[in-house]
């Protein structure tokens, strides 16, 4: 086995500018592929990245403007949603899918005090015990909003832990903001909660129950929005067929055309979730497809070399056969030396794609872009998985010994006299 | 008998079948200095690689060492090659991105040798041939007669029944030509080795024991040549 390798590392020392021709077209291939997949998945989790946030199974409904006349009623009519609205959904004719129907409010531009520090431009959020679960919220410290809060109209809040940070200056004892007085305008709340924060956005959001935020703003039986969480769904077929149910009821409750559609804004996180996969998949497909096509043109730079190779060298085999190297001998020769090689600069492809991904993390994905008013990361995270590069590494490597095997096999084969003639 | 071929036919079928040897009966014995002359497309090269179990022949029988040697596969021709067969070729055919010792050790390589013992034996048979400076030179570093003399080191390297020389002088000037021709003719003499020559000059012939003639793919004749009477080197010959 040593000799093959004293034999393979004199015949590459020899023969620089083929070995590192073939180097390339392997190294490329590799490179090609790994920065490739890093920048699509770095697209990928830049615009799918937030879809993780919040259930799924979720369907907020929002009051619109009517679009036709209806029952004497004339068109442009603006809905009001009421509690009713809650208890209708709550009715056992829709327990089959409905899990929880609940409701919040919010009320923008409040200064939040704690001692001398403060905070401008607070929302205060009047909510539910279930948007914890809803809205996938993190607590930090202490509890979110509960059933008691709700019943006591208790003047409880949950503050998130940027603002937590500040208050301590700087520190994330977070227990020891517990049970200590906030003043949110010229309101007071006892913080029971932290919640986690996020960083990139401007999360100023703090919760109150529901009831105590009605209380002190006067709703009465008015209510700005409908949430919606439900079971059982499988398809996005249900999960609409479900969406027209409850448009349904609602129009017909408010004395809206059946056929109405802007009465209602439904906002169904469920089929907005599906389509949003679906198009995941896709573009993953997509890159996989550019992907395979890239590492196919590695694989025949890698062939297209060894066909030259073998071809360069069919006087040196017909020596070799001269001297009695048996067919199998020439084979291994040459398969070990593309595997090698296939190998080594697979490896420098595979390491040097890495950097670049990690340089466009620095670069490009640090940066962002204004869309409709919002900033979105242009990439976010562009790596590949190691495992992922390993992959397409050694698939290239099979590849590489695959295409060396048939020219290889054919120098195997060739009469030794007329390898000899061969120049 | 080392070499016996019975009505060994060959025919080269590129297009046209092309017959090239018709019938050839020789018979050599251990220790014999033979040469086959020829003009060319006589057939003599043709013989010389059936001789060298590079190719295979149509009709007819060969046995070397008592061994036939008939529809081989390419894995047992390669076996008998490299035990049986040591080549001399006109172009030297040495490899040329390893020096003089490691294309001497080459087929002892295939043979399994470890590579101490085939550095030693390599390096005994470069002294022998006076090369042992050269030993790590590259092949494009030597002269013509040095590169026919690592070839024919690297051809007695495995202790072969026959040497084959297929025209060993072509590419040499007639001095080093004389030299190389010296080199075998002591081979035989001191050592005993079987060689055959190719050749179409009557001076390199002229330094066998026995000259086969021929002629259309036929042997026209075969000469007794010990008296080494038939064309003296270098005198008034067709030697360069």
């Amino acid at each position: 086995m040593r000799d093959l390798f004293i034999e393979i590392w004199e015949s590459i020392r020899r023969n620089k500018v083929r070995t590192c021709l073939t180097g390339l077209a392997v190294a490329w291939g590799i490179f090609m592929l790994i920065v490739l997949l890093g920048a699509g998945n770095g697209l990928l989790n830049a615009f799918m990245g937030d879809s993780d946030d919040f259930a799924t199974n979720t369907m907020n409904v929002f009051p619109g403007v009517t679009s036709k006349p209806y029952d004497g009623l004339k068109q442009g009519r603006r809905i009001r949603m009421t509690e009713q609205d809650m208890e209708m959904l709550r009715q056992p004719a829709f327990a089959d899918h409905v899990d929880k129907v609940s409701t919040q409010a919010t009320q923008g531009g409040y200064a939040m005090t704690y001692g001398r520090r403060y905070f401008r431009n607070i929302v205060l959020t009047g909510c539910m015990p279930d948007v914890e679960k809803v809205d996938r919220i993190q607590m930090h410290a202490g509890r979110f909003i509960n059933e008691r809060d709700m019943k006591s109209r208790r003047k409880v809040a949950v503050i998130t832990h940027l603002h937590a940070k500040n208050f301590l200056s700087g520190s994330t004892d977070y227990d020891r903001l517990l049970g200590k007085r906030i003043k949110v305008g010229n309101l007071s709340f006892v913080i029971v909660g932290i919640r986690h924060g996020a960083e990139n956005e401007d999360d100023r959001a703090v919760y109150i129950p529901y009831s105590t935020y009605k209380h002190l703003f006067s709703l009465g039986n008015r209510i700005d929005e409908l949430n919606i969480s439900f079971h059982d769904l499988e398809t996005e077929a249900e999960a609409q067929a479900f969406e027209d149910e409850i448009r349904a009821s609602l129009n017909a409750a408010h004395r809206v055309a059946p056929d109405d559609k802007r009465a209602f804004w439904i906002w169904n996180r469920f089929t907005q979730s599906i389509q949003m996969e679906k198009g995941r998949s896709l573009l993953i497909t997509a890159l996989w497809i550019i992907g395979l096509f890239t590492l196919v043109s590695g694989i025949v730079g890698v062939s297209n070399i060894m066909l030259i190779t073998v071809k360069e060298r069919t006087h040196e085999f017909g020596i070799r056969k001269a001297l009695g190297a048996r067919p199998g001998n020439i084979l291994k020769l040459i398969v070990t030396e593309s595997v090698l090689i296939t190998a080594f600069f697979g490896y420098i492809g595979m390491l040097l794609g890495m950097i670049a991904c990690k340089v466009l993390d620095l670069t490009v994905g640090q940066s962002k872009v204004e869309l409709f008013g919002e900033s979105f990361k242009m990439l976010e995270n562009p790596t590949v998985g190691l495992s992922t590069a390993v992959g397409a590494t050694v698939v290239l490597i099979i590849a590489g010994t695959v295409a060396g095997i048939f020219p290889a096999m054919k120098a195997a084969k060739v009469k030794p006299i007329e390898a000899l003639r061969a120049e | 008998m080392l070499i016996e071929l019975k009505g060994v036919h060959k025919t080269y079928d590129n297009g046209q079948p092309l017959h090239v040897l018709k019938g050839i009966d020789l018979e050599i014995e251990k220790g014999e200095f033979v040469s086959i002359m020829g003009a060319s497309g006589s057939g003599k090269s043709t013989l010389l690689n059936i001789l060298g179990i590079l190719d295979n022949y149509d009709e007819g029988e060969y046995h070397l060492a008592g061994k036939l040697i008939k529809n081989l596969s390419e894995r047992e021709s390669a076996t008998y090659r490299n035990e049986m067969i040591g080549f001399v070729f006109q172009s030297f055919n040495l490899i040329g991105f390893k020096t003089a010792v490691e294309n001497v050790e080459l087929p002892l390589f295939y043979q399994g040798v470890s590579r101490h013992r085939r550095q030693e034996a390599a390096m005994a048979y470069l002294e022998k041939m006076g090369l042992t400076d050269w030993a790590s030179h590259y092949p494009n570093e030597m002269s013509g007669g040095q590169k026919q003399r690592v070839a024919i080191a690297r051809a007695l390297i495995t202790h072969p029944e026959i040497i084959l020389a297929d025209e060993p002088t072509g590419a040499l000037d007639s001095k080093t030509s004389v030299e190389v021709m010296d080199l075998l003719t002591r081979l035989n003499r001191e050592d005993g080795v079987t060689i055959i020559v190719v050749t179409h000059e009557s001076g390199v012939a002229n330094c066998a024991d026995k000259i086969v003639h021929i002629k259309d793919g036929l042997i026209e004749k075969i000469e007794d040549n010990r008296q080494h009477h038939s064309s003296v080197f270098g005198a008034d010959t067709i030697m360069k």
